[in-house]
């Protein structure tokens, strides 16, 4: 990376505060092959500021005044750093240097894979294997007489996208699995996501059937129900399609579309109305212009949220968690979730139903693992989504963003009920974006494994859990009521900050 | 109120009877047509149905179940906002609206009994007549340990300005009230301005409220003064004597801000009606700025919208935004906000002295003056210095209460002067709470008890709407004052903030939208259940209790290992 820094240094930088322009500081700026630093000549203090090159999302340069250029950062946690450079030629060097640096168009640029991997081989070995997902299956009591892991997906036969080791109906036949891939988008067959052991109701996943308007598949229609016979409790599941129904139609007309209850015996279709990525990233967009907004009056800002529509798409995603907990605790019904693809929106519902549902992932690990299961293992597009690399600027947008928010919007209606404070799920969205670490490199499992990422980087959670004192709600206690059994939050448009 | 119910409900059931007989012997019999039905179903937010008995009395709607006191209902009339009624078949249903904005809905069987009942509620929620109000009926049930009448009195208050600062003296030009009607007999005055030059200046002010001392910057020694408008009308019209009582508060080359809470336009046109605004001209040691605070029936107009907002849950989040924006309340919050951050600014970075005022002097100026006090002062932040303020900034500076505070949101009569000033006052210091929460030595729930007792209360002390009202009410020895009741130790320690500690900086609330929030604790309170939130907050109480005890410890084990030293100590300087 060091060739593409055009000024390694320049001198009396001005950094300014935001809230008090008057008061900014002076001193010298640095590029590094990772890091952008300012540290202040005021030899006393010395301070020092640090900006990732991976977290940088913009840097503007507003026209050039008699003090010299400005130079607008803007990260992807939404930081804004203002610099002030003397020579409009340094400063049109750092912008030059920084839209380079801060775009990687190769794996090997990132922070995390510039390390030398053998330098602290053990630790590195260790923080792998710090989360064990197969014994989270073990804690939910996976497998069982109901559920069962297949070697269907071993070497990523049947979907590319999906972990290797999948849970499936007992009763679910080699063919049944093949069939039912084969009859989904991208092969991501209905497969067990979560186990609820006080009513044996699960929640599985997959992506958009290839219905078109008449097609139809024996197997897939057996691999649902096989899932409804693997709940004894019930004689029917929900299939929750989060789309807004009008788009799931739409997909019909490509060969996609969702189910056709005449065909699935004993299925309630149920749709739910999240956005589709487009819209969540404009929406985002929008709602942080709302911040920048210099001195917006009441009217503006709320009106500006309104138009956003943010809160409204939180909303959704929550109610979706909120319609699939109280299926599987109350009714003792199964769910089937889907999207198109499978791995935005239907991550989102069900790692809030999972949070809604189950205590354990209402603490710290519990947390990591629930990440990790819904997020990681099941291909959900980070290096796509979160602009790792230079890429197709389409395919961004602030999906587990929106994941974390809800997790946050209920750890405000429950403040005893999280193991973890708010710091701790802002620093999981850093780490999202940083790259600093293998975990949320690449768009699968299968990609992971083929860079090689356990081999050549460190892995994010024992970290975080080291540094869990300065992550911990001292609020939070094991047995405390808000800690047991279900959450039901109370989505009523007012209870959302 | 139900805030004294719990006392009350104590009571066994025959002093209910007792209690209904004497007030019926009262004025108030022929206005209850029925005094009591059997069968009466009370439904009311997160408590379980009941049960009872309905019973009127001259004060009081009364529902005992009778099997466990724990479930009935206390509602003064005077809390009551507006009712409705309902009938299926001979089953009525009467909802009743609150002032404090809940809503509780009783079924009653029998049509007759339902329309008398209804009726008479809404006589007797809206009597006109002062001397039949609750405070001059009620005797106290618990023991009054200070006379909060007696609590906080001018000359008390004098007595602190007077040991930082020998500028000022106090005048009872005012002592029989006929300099200024809303004014108190006391107040503060520049030494050096006799009172007829007072009388003078009084007459060219609004409502003869004269410019009068709200406040003294120890730090800098910079005042901040309030008053009513001008009376400058359409031809300029000055007052020498006004000019002098003003200049009286500057130091020699110093200016001083004139903070206008109305716009520049809204003040020209007063003019017009005689009032307006200090001309460069004749103040030329003055500056004048013009903020926009909203008059008070726009004010209340605000108060229904939101909480018409809050009320509906059928919203989208679209439409509920909307909503919010439209009913203008945040923007109310902000405009005030700013305003005192203006005038704290003013006397804290800028060094100036500062006279603040709208048009009467009795609302938005008060807003600002109280407010900025709340900034600038942290005395004011206390239990005890809250109630001094709203003491001296709201009831002394008469600021009208009863006219202000006699409908609430939901009330169907057409407004008069009713607006939600004070009730603005106190979501302002909510906010700032929320956003500096170690700071107050109180928490919301005195906000919230101050703004219920704003409206409806059993306490004398928001009746009338100045001094001179409530003195010829003779309140303070026929009713009781609120501040009794405040000030017991178990209702301060029910009223204090565990996360206190002192802090003796001013402290500048953020007024960026973003850091304003919708006060759940009023405009939610009745909408969703709080459980969760009540249990975080006892939790951390308990924490802090936790905490404290093993500091406690330490400290004890630390004195005694020191003790212990000591008397080693000689030991070991002997060979």
């Amino acid at each position: 990376m060091m060739e593409h820094i055009r000024t390694p240094k320049v001198e009396n930088v001005r950094l300014i505060d935001r809230t008090a322009p008057r008061k900014a500081m002076v001193g010298t700026l640095y590029l590094s092959a990772t890091h952008t630093i300012f540290v202040e000549n005021n030899p006393e203090t010395r301070r020092e500021t640090w900006v990732l090159h991976s977290m940088v999302a913009s840097v503007e340069r507003p026209p050039t005044t008699p003090s010299g250029s400005h130079l607008v950062v803007h990260t992807k946690n939404f930081q804004v750093v203002q610099l002030l450079i003397p020579q409009e030629r340094d400063a049109m060097d750092v912008q030059a240097s920084l839209a380079r640096l801060s775009r990687p168009e190769k794996y090997s640029e990132l922070y995390c894979l510039s390390i030398n991997p053998n330098a602290n081989k053990e630790e590195r070995e260790e923080s792998w294997s710090f989360l064990d997902l197969q014994a989270d299956y073990r804690r939910m009591g996976v497998p069982n007489n109901l559920w069962v892991s297949t070697p269907a997906n071993s070497e990523y036969r049947v979907c590319d996208t999906y972990p290797s080791e999948l849970f499936v109906p007992k009763s679910a036949t080699p063919p049944v699995i093949v069939g039912s891939s084969k009859f989904r988008s991208r092969g991501r067959l209905p497969v067990l996501t979560y186990f609820h052991q006080d009513t044996l109701a699960a929640i599985c996943r997959c992506s958009q059937p290839l219905s078109g308007f008449s097609a139809r598949s024996q197997e897939d229609e057996q691999m649902l129900e096989a899932i409804m016979k693997s709940n004894p409790g019930s004689d029917y599941i929900y299939v929750v399609d989060t789309r807004p129904k009008l788009n799931a139609m739409a997909n019909r007309a490509a060969g996609k579309g969702y189910e056709n209850e005449d065909h699935y015996a004993n299925i309630k279709l149920q749709f739910i109305g999240i956005e589709n990525i487009h819209v969540m990233r404009n929406s985002q967009q929008k709602i942080s212009d709302v911040g920048e907004l210099k001195t917006p009056s009441m009217g503006d800002f709320l009106w500006g949220l309104e138009s956003s529509g943010w809160l409204k798409h939180i909303k959704a995603v929550l109610d979706a968690g909120v319609f699939i907990a109280k299926a599987v605790a109350e009714e003792g019904i199964s769910v089937v979730v889907h999207c198109s693809d499978g791995w935005d929106r239907t991550a989102q519902a069900c790692s809030v139903a999972s949070v809604l549902l189950e205590p354990y992932y209402r603490t710290m690990k519990g947390l990591m693992l629930l990440i990790e299961r819904d997020w990681v293992s099941f291909g959900h597009k980070f290096s796509h989504r979160y602009n790792h690399l230079e890429g197709d600027p389409k395919e961004v947008s602030p999906v587990i963003d929106q994941f974390l928010e809800c997790v946050w919007q209920l750890s405000e209606q429950f403040p005893c009920a999280f193991e973890f404070n708010e710091r701790f799920l802002v620093q999981l969205h850093r780490h999202v974006y940083s790259c600093q670490y293998g975990n949320f490199l690449g768009n699968s499992q299968k990609e992971r494994r083929d860079m090689g990422l356990r081999e050549r980087t460190h892995s994010l959670w024992p970290q975080l859990w080291k540094d869990r004192a300065q992550y911990a709600n001292p609020l939070y206690r094991a047995d405390h009521t808000q800690t047991q059994g279900i959450l039901r939050p109370n989505t009523t448009p007012y209870c959302f900050k | 109120m139900f805030l004294c119910s719990h006392f009350i409900l104590t009571q066994p059931v025959t002093f209910l009877v007792k209690h209904q007989q004497r007030c019926q012997e009262m004025e108030f019999a022929e206005l209850i047509k029925t005094p009591r039905v059997d069968g009466v179903v009370l439904r009311r937010p997160f408590l379980p149905t009941v049960e009872g008995t309905l019973c009127l009395t001259g004060h009081h709607l009364i529902l005992s179940s009778r099997q466990d006191n724990t479930e009935e209902l206390w509602l003064l009339h005077a809390n009551i906002d507006a009712i409705e009624k309902r009938f299926v078949g001979s089953l009525g249903t009467i909802i009743v609206k609150c002032k404090d904005l809940r809503v509780i809905q009783l079924d009653i069987p029998g049509m007759e009994e339902c329309l008398n009942i209804a009726s008479s509620i809404e006589v007797l929620s809206t009597l006109d007549s002062v001397s039949l109000m609750y405070p001059f009926f009620y005797r106290p049930m618990f023991q009054v340990i200070e006379d909060g009448w007696k609590s906080f009195l001018p000359e008390d208050a004098f007595k602190d300005l007077e040991s930082m600062t020998e500028e000022w003296r106090l005048s009872d030009v005012n002592k029989d009230y006929s300099v200024c009607s809303s004014y108190p007999p006391l107040v503060a005055v520049p030494k050096d301005v006799d009172d007829d030059t007072l009388r003078k200046a009084a007459a060219f002010r609004h409502g003869g409220r004269f410019p009068v001392l709200s406040y003294y910057h120890k730090k800098n020694g910079m005042v901040m003064m309030r008053s009513g408008q001008p009376l400058t009308g359409t031809n300029g019209r000055r007052c020498k004597e006004d000019e002098k009582l003003i200049n009286a508060t500057l130091r020699a080359g110093k200016r001083g801000y004139i903070i206008d809470t109305r716009t520049v336009s809204v003040a020209q046109q007063a003019k017009a009606r005689g009032g307006g605004f200090e001309s460069e001209a004749n103040y030329p040691q003055w500056r004048r700025i013009h903020k926009a605070i909203e008059r008070s029936s726009i004010l209340q107009e605000s108060l229904i919208k939101l909480v018409e907002a809050c009320n509906d849950q059928s919203h989208s989040m679209d439409r509920w935004l909307s909503k919010l924006e439209a009913s203008n309340w945040q923007t109310h919050v902000k405009e005030i906000l700013t305003t005192a951050c203006l005038a704290a600014q003013c006397i804290d970075r800028e060094g100036a002295s500062v006279l603040v005022h709208g048009t009467e002097g009795t609302d938005s100026t008060l807003q600002v003056t109280s407010l900025a006090q709340i900034i600038l002062d942290p005395a004011c932040r206390t239990i005890q210095g809250f109630q001094a303020l709203v003491e001296r900034e709201w009831l002394q500076a008469g600021h009208p209460f009863q006219q202000r505070c006699s409908q609430s949101a939901y009330s169907n009569s057409k407004p008069r002067c009713e607006a939600p000033v004070f009730l603005l006052f106190l979501d302002c210091v909510w906010q700032i709470l929320r956003q500096f929460p170690c700071s107050f030595q109180f928490s919301q729930h005195f906000l919230v008890l101050l703004f219920e007792h704003t409206y409806a209360s059993q306490f004398g002390t928001f009746m009338g709407n100045s001094a001179s009202e409530r003195s010829k009410l003779n309140l303070s020895q026929k009713t009781v004052s609120l501040w009794s009741w405040v000030n017991r130790p178990q209702e301060v320690e029910r009223l204090s903030n565990p996360l206190y500690e002192a802090n003796c900086l001013v402290i500048w609330p953020s007024v960026a939208p973003q850091s304003l929030l919708l006060w759940e604790g009023v405009f939610l309170r009745w909408k969703r259940s709080s459980r969760c939130l009540d249990e975080a907050y006892d939790e951390m109480v308990h924490i802090i209790q936790y905490n404290n005890k093993e500091l406690q410890n330490k400290v004890n084990n630390l004195r005694r290992q020191l003790a212990q030293l000591e008397t080693e100590e000689p030991l070991l300087q002997t060979p």
